[in-house]
């Protein structure tokens, strides 16, 4: 039973497969001239993020950008972290829940159209698939008048809801291809054998192996729960709606206070970098999987 | 009834997802048209259907062609992206694949832009993109300054021109690493054996990559593309977060928002159904091919 426990393939898919080979050499030199004038332009918005933060006053502006600041301050931190906190906990309620929920529902929608062939199946699975591809602007008018109609508050519950329906396509696909190439078909067919049913073999089963799947949605969703602006505007405001929210009103001011937005954009960046850096491959997994094929 | 016991605990344990987006994928969608076509253009709502007007409206009547700026907007933003996303991924995928020392390090800095949302790594944008110019010169400008390459001082985003070109590049300075990844596990996705039965032929490196390697990248390209332009129609927090909603930097989904705060829902609807339309040409026939793809495999 373990050996069937392998990682998705996405996982590894960006290890080297041979041992690069050390030229060393004029060409070898370019090459690594390159790498390191892309690194330090990838990382030029970051430098300026983080020493602005640590401004305060005459400190900050516009010809002084590049420089270091002439004294390190955790001033515009703490007045950021003063705005933002209730959206930053807030945004925890509602991406945490969303990556739980969206990701069950994809493992068990991702399953069923791995195996069971039935007829229309790939049209089914091709109309799934589109709804995740769609500008929401084409929903968000009916959207919100049903849940002013309905009397539903806006904030945090609706956006739950509405980010996990929306998330179903992106994680039923990632669930599919998982599936699709790491689970094999005999061991549905000894379960089938031994008599259990669709759903006892997918909860003994399947759900079991499923971690590096659940791991790949779980990043996937909870990241674009995070990071998510439009349903945000749409359907909730600053006193009750995610970071992205309170960010944009904090940094969109008409005279925004620059250090402390750029504090607030790197709070407001902290978990999702996190998630990144501790779990990068699977992340990189689950990058993979959104190209859609498998 | 054998087939019903087949196929109906599979269809039962589907069939939530299943209402759930015939409802609130293509219900909605249904929905938005119906707004689209009627003329409910205040909070008052509809009076009767209007056909195809509001629709015709936004190429004719629309004061100062509001919706064809957005348009060329939206395509100069997008040329720009795709041009510049496309071939920093595939550079930077191809430093990596040629062998470099510490490759994971490069890789998690080229890819981490991915991970920050829009809207904070636009607070950093709008400032590092300030038109200001020598003297005053701060962000971008300076740099360039500082390099000697004062006439290459923009005035970025501002620009009534060019300037959704400008908005392009934190865009492909967020998702350009997302492209290298797709190419990445592109070129080492291909069996070894076909480098090596190169390699026996006496193929050089430039033939290896032009006839061997770069053929085999194709369908990685076009998911790279078709991920990137369905992305690109839908932009709306980066220019929210840089600009705010103004004209200069207007594109179709922003012009359904600001509509939506006029209470014109019909004429917001017939924006948001051009988008989904726009983004439809490209991924349905995607998405059809891909699905032949994977029958015939």
């Amino acid at each position: 039973m373990t050996t069937v426990a392998t990682p998705p393939a996405a996982v590894e898919t960006l290890a080297p497969k041979r041992k690069p080979r050390q030229k060393t050499g004029p060409g070898s030199i370019f090459k690594y001239l390159l790498a390191l004038i892309f690194l330090i332009i990838v990382l030029m918005p970051m430098y300026v993020l983080i020493v602005t933060s640590f401004k305060s006053g005459a400190d900050i502006g516009v010809t002084s950008q590049w420089n270091l600041p002439e004294t390190w301050t955790l001033a515009s931190w703490e007045k950021a972290w003063n705005v933002l906190r209730p959206s930053f906990i807030r945004t925890f309620e509602l991406a945490v829940p969303v990556a739980i929920i969206s990701s069950l529902i994809g493992a068990a929608n991702g399953f069923v159209l791995s195996r069971w062939r039935f007829p229309g199946a790939d049209v089914v699975f091709t109309l799934i698939l589109f709804g995740m591809f769609i500008p929401y602007q084409a929903v968000m008018i009916p959207l919100r008048e049903i849940v002013t109609t309905l009397g539903i508050p806006p904030g945090i519950t609706t956006l739950v809801f509405v980010h996990c329906v929306y998330g179903i396509p992106i994680c039923t696909l990632i669930f599919r291809n998982y599936y699709a190439t790491t689970v094999p078909e005999e061991l549905i067919e000894a379960a089938r054998v031994d008599g259990a049913g669709l759903l006892r073999t997918f909860g003994r089963i399947i759900l079991p192996i499923s971690i590096p799947g659940f791991v790949v949605t779980i990043i996937w969703q909870f990241t674009s729960a995070w990071n998510d602006y439009l349903f945000a505007i749409f359907l909730s405001n600053t006193r009750n709606g995610p970071i992205t929210i309170a960010l944009n009103a904090l940094a969109g001011a008409q005279s925004p206070d620059y250090a402390a937005s750029m504090a607030g954009a790197l709070i407001t960046s902290l978990p999702t970098l996190l998630v990144y850096v501790l779990l990068g491959r699977w992340f990189i997994g689950g990058l993979m999987a959104g190209s859609v094929k498998s | 009834m054998r087939k019903l016991r087949h196929w109906g605990p599979g269809l039962l344990l589907l069939s939530p997802s299943l209402i759930l987006l015939a409802i609130f994928v293509y219900g909605l969608i249904a929905w938005t048209t119906k707004v689209s076509v009627s003329d409910e253009h205040n909070a008052l709502g509809s009076k009767g259907f209007v056909g195809l007007e509001n629709y015709t409206k936004l190429f004719t009547e629309d004061i100062n062609d509001r919706f064809t700026h957005s348009l060329k907007n939206l395509a100069l933003f997008t040329i720009v992206f795709l041009v510049g996303a496309m071939f920093f991924g595939l550079l930077w995928a191809f430093i990596l694949e040629r062998g470099v020392k510490a490759e994971g390090f490069f890789r998690t800095v080229y890819l981490f832009p991915m991970a920050v949302s829009f809207v904070a790594s636009g607070v950093v944008w709008r400032w590092l993109m300030n038109p200001n110019k020598g003297e005053n010169a701060g962000g971008l400008n300076a740099v360039l300054g500082g390099l000697g390459l004062d006439f290459a001082q923009s005035t970025w985003w501002t620009n009534p021109n060019w300037g959704m070109a400008s908005m392009a590049i934190p865009a492909i300075w967020q998702l350009a690493g997302y492209v290298m990844a797709l190419f990445l596990a592109g070129f080492r996705g291909i069996p070894a054996e076909l480098r090596e039965a190169a390699a026996m032929d006496g193929a050089s490196t430039y033939r290896l990559y032009r006839n061997v390697i770069f053929p085999q990248l194709t369908p990685v390209a076009l998911s790279a593309l078709i991920i990137l332009g369905h992305m690109s129609m839908k932009m709306f927090d980066l220019i929210m977060s840089v600009s705010g909603p103004q004209w200069l930097t207007e594109v179709p989904a922003i012009y359904v928002w600001q509509t939506l705060l006029t209470s014109d829902y019909a004429k917001a609807a017939a924006i948001s159904i051009i988008l989904l339309l726009l983004v439809a040409v490209v991924i349905v026939p995607y998405l059809i091919y891909t699905n032949r793809q994977e029958k015939n495999a």
